[in-house]
């Protein structure tokens, strides 16, 4: 306990609760935040997109441009990490870690992991798809897919997983993701409206507007979960080992 | 089908004393694995709590990201590093 | 008794945010191992994440997915009543802010290990001792 942290943060304590009487009241419909912008959402979302789930529609829809920079930020990240940690040459005084052989690695995770990892990935890719009707969409399922990939480098080796999911095709697929979302925004430039305004799409695949916006929504979110897996497949494998890609945890 | 703040109220006071009694052991254990095995337990609990919050998508990508993807990276880094604290 | 139980209702949401933000902030601040600022860090962080999500729940409400909408859209589904549904911009603001909320995670943790890389400890005052010989 050191007094005085524990001052200074019991006066932003004091200040933020007197702040909060002034807040409005809990669950309380009619409150600043549901009053203004989010009714729009929630009455035309359905007439203007054809997406049920209304989180899905704002976060690829009415807040597109928002999302695509999010994903910039999650690209800039792993790129980041990446700079920060990998090593192209072993430094000869590392520490390294008491590891189990790897050669009489547990026969009943192996299996059990082999099995789990495919049924993983499908439940992911259903996720992307589905992430209109039901809760998902391209974050989550993306998140799914990378921790598919970083169990199975858990359970054997990241080696072996990065024998079959090399380390430039990871570097290449997140540049690709972002570009899938932007290059769905540009297209729409093309074709006469604004950026991520997808009822462009309605002419070019002979469908209504509403249900263009829907399959554009579903572009995006393809693009989003490619990054977000890639991304999170390149975290584990560099902070896991420190950089040198070679053992894992 | 609707949601009624009062018909929950046992189950978020369980949810919100685990959450806190969580969030002071994840800072105040010693052992580095184990305050991270403790902030992923943190973070499912909050999960649960946003559920209970009408938030399933924030929830759903909470017991993806937080109890999942965080957690292995912070114990990942935390084996990589001397595994005691000194406060 | 009525009313007093009728005020903590209202507004306890805001006081578990400013608890769990508390703990953040002190962990914060008086920590000397760096990867427990960073596990505070991520504990602020959610307070926040809270307190939105908070703000974003209605009473008498239902999760922000339409009813029966999946059967299409146009004029044959029953009109939407704004009350039924909880408020989605919250919602959105914070699934964003979760997943880019682990890859700045993933940076700091980074980060750490360059530091115990070079420093060969991540105790703060070990490292300024370091720096000053």
């Amino acid at each position: 306990m050191k007094p005085l942290a524990l001052l200074f943060t019991l006066s932003v304590g004091v200040l933020l609760l007197a702040a909060s009487l002034d807040l409005p009241d809990w669950s309380d419909p009619a409150s600043p935040a549901s009053s203004h912008v989010s009714p729009y959402y929630i009455q035309e979302s359905l007439n203007q997109t054809s997406v049920p789930n209304l989180v899905s529609s704002v976060l690829a829809d009415y807040r597109s441009y928002d999302t695509m920079f999010e994903t910039v930020v999650i690209f800039c990240a792993g790129i980041t990490v990446l700079t920060i940690l990998r090593r192209t040459f072993r430094s000869k005084d590392k520490y390294i870690l008491p590891r189990p052989e790897r050669e009489d690695a547990d026969i009943i995770l192996q299996s059990a992991v082999r099995l789990l990892v495919p049924v993983m990935q499908v439940f992911a890719l259903y996720v992307i798809a589905h992430g209109h009707h039901s809760p998902g969409g391209g974050f989550q399922g993306g998140v799914i897919l990378g921790a598919s990939f970083i169990l199975l480098s858990i359970a054997y080796d990241l080696k072996t997983v990065l024998k079959r999911f090399k380390e430039n095709s990871i570097l290449f697929l997140s540049a690709v993701g972002v570009l899938i979302y932007a290059g769905i925004g540009i297209i729409c430039l093309f074709l006469g409206r604004n950026f991520l305004a997808y009822g462009a799409w309605a002419k070019l695949l002979g469908i209504t507007e509403q249900e263009a916006h829907s399959h554009g929504m579903l572009g995006v979110e393809i693009g989003v979960a490619i990054t977000v897996m890639v991304i999170m497949f390149s975290l584990y494998a560099d902070l896991s080992s420190s950089g040198d890609l070679d053992e894992g945890l | 089908m609707n949601w009624d703040a009062s018909s929950l109220w046992q189950f978020n006071v369980l949810l919100l004393i685990m959450l806190f009694i969580l969030a002071i052991a994840a800072i105040s254990i010693k052992d580095l694995v184990a305050s991270a095995v403790i902030f992923g337990a943190y973070s499912f609990i909050m999960c649960l709590l946003w559920t209970a919050m009408l938030a399933v998508d924030v929830a759903f990508t909470e017991a993806a990201v937080g109890a999942g993807v965080s957690t292995v990276l912070v114990l990942g880094t935390a084996l990589h590093i001397k595994r005691k604290s000194k406060d | 008794m009525d009313d007093l139980l009728l005020f903590i209702i209202s507004k306890y949401n805001y006081w578990v945010a400013i608890i769990l933000l508390l703990i953040g902030l002190y962990g914060m601040i008086s920590k000397n191992n760096l990867l427990k600022k960073v596990i505070s860090m991520a504990i602020f962080q959610s307070a926040i994440f809270l307190f939105y999500i908070s703000i974003g729940t209605k009473q008498h409400a239902t999760i922000p997915i339409i009813e029966h909408g999946h059967n299409g859209y146009g004029a044959d589904h029953a009109v939407i009543d704004v009350a039924n549904y909880a408020n989605p911009l919250p919602h959105v603001l914070m699934l964003t802010a979760i997943v880019v909320g682990v890859a700045t995670l993933g940076v700091a943790l980074a980060v750490i290990q360059k530091i115990n890389q070079v420093h060969d400890t991540i105790e703060e005052d070990e490292i300024l001792r370091n720096m000053e010989e």
